[in-house]
């Protein structure tokens, strides 16, 4: 394998992995609900998304198979993390889940 | 330099299960155990792709696939029945 | 081709096409089964589908996405700095983003937009689909998030759809 595709799966792993910790790190850490909605939804996606390009990288040269289902759990991935997230905020917005203090604004009541 | 790197992913990525493992048996809320178990499979997809390029083969691929899809609607099925109290009206 | 037999939605088709090939591999028996697939699904769940907009410039939309998906990663690096810093606690706040977007897919490309890209995840329409409830992670100034909102995302959305 060339050294350029072993750096770039290193790297592309390694990003993933970081991003993924720190999503899980926003979810555990973080004051309340809404709060917590950022991390899974942009960190993870984003660390998943790198995990899945460097597997594409890595049987791209080592082995020949044609198809990329990585790419298409990506995709997948991306498209439904901002609905899921979308639905869970509603969901807490009727069961009026408790927002920090410093919170301005307010969610509605619909 | 890949195995290290793999090893060093894995790692991370069990650190964040049990992260999410805390904030699911922590709530306080529903919808942080289902904003937990959500980000739980996300992380599941990504140690099925590790555990993919570590043994270098494509044949779990298609598994992480459809967790991917069953997760998606399962977290939709939940937030939904938070919502209303059924899953369908 | 007439109507009733040919491609009613031919983007959709190509999508199918091109997840089918992507699923089973390139090869030329796939190709085939992935044609034959791309021409009778949408024929068949025709009834199904809501009312298409009208995609006036598709580059654009390339373009858009392809920007999304920089701001995409800048905007994980913020949340990342944000959680990693023990010492900052948040300053979240609830928006509501006055819309000028009217058809319902463009609404939900933006609201997708807002949820990934920056600091931002949006909670909920109102009824009217006047304004979007919007949840920023750590911001202290409504109005200049309102305006790089409308500046960055809304105003591409606008020129593509309508």
């Amino acid at each position: 394998m060339p050294l350029i595709a072993e750096l770039s799966i290193s790297i592309l792993l390694v990003i993933g992995g970081v991003f993924a910790l720190t999503g899980a790190i926003g979810l555990a850490r973080l004051p309340d609900f809404y709060t917590r909605l950022h991390g899974p939804t942009k960190a993870t996606t984003v660390g998943v998304g790198s995990i899945a390009l460097a597997s594409v990288v890595y049987f791209a040269t080592s082995n020949a198979r044609y198809d990329l289902i990585e790419l298409l759990i990506m995709v997948f991935l991306f498209l439904t993390a901002p609905i899921s997230a979308n639905f869970l905020a509603k969901a807490a917005m009727h069961l009026k889940v408790k927002t920090t203090d410093d919170t301005r604004g307010h969610p509605w009541d619909q | 330099m890949i195995t290290v790197a793999l090893h060093i992913t894995i790692a991370l990525i069990t650190l964040a299960v049990l992260l999410n493992v805390f904030r699911l048996v922590r709530g306080p809320d529903s919808t942080d155990r289902v904003l937990a178990l959500d980000t739980l499979y996300i992380n599941a997809i990504a140690l099925i792709l590790l555990l993919g390029i570590e043994l270098g083969t494509r044949l779990y691929l298609e598994a992480a696939l459809l967790i991917a899809v069953m997760g998606f609607v399962g977290t939709v099925a939940l937030a939904k029945y938070l919502k209303r109290g059924s899953v369908i009206e | 081709m007439n109507a009733r037999f040919g491609f009613p939605r031919p983007l959709l088709s190509l999508t199918l096409l091109l997840v089918w090939l992507m699923l089973n591999g390139l090869s030329a028996g796939h190709g085939v089964l992935g044609l034959i697939m791309a021409w009778g699904l949408p024929l068949f769940t025709r009834d199904l589908w809501p009312d298409s907009p009208t995609v006036k410039k598709p580059w654009r939309l390339l373009l858009y996405f392809a920007r999304m998906m920089v701001d995409i990663i800048q905007a994980s690096l913020t949340v990342a700095r944000l959680v990693l810093n023990p010492s900052r606690q948040p300053k979240p706040s609830f928006v509501s983003y006055p819309l000028t977007l009217e058809h319902p897919l463009a609404i939900t490309l933006l609201a997708g937009t807002i949820s990934l890209t920056p600091g931002t995840v949006s909670a909920d329409i109102s009824d009217d689909r006047k304004l979007l409830l919007i949840h920023a992670l750590d911001e202290l100034d409504d109005k200049s998030l309102i305006e790089a909102i409308h500046n960055r995302y809304e105003k591409p959305l606008l020129e593509i759809f309508q």
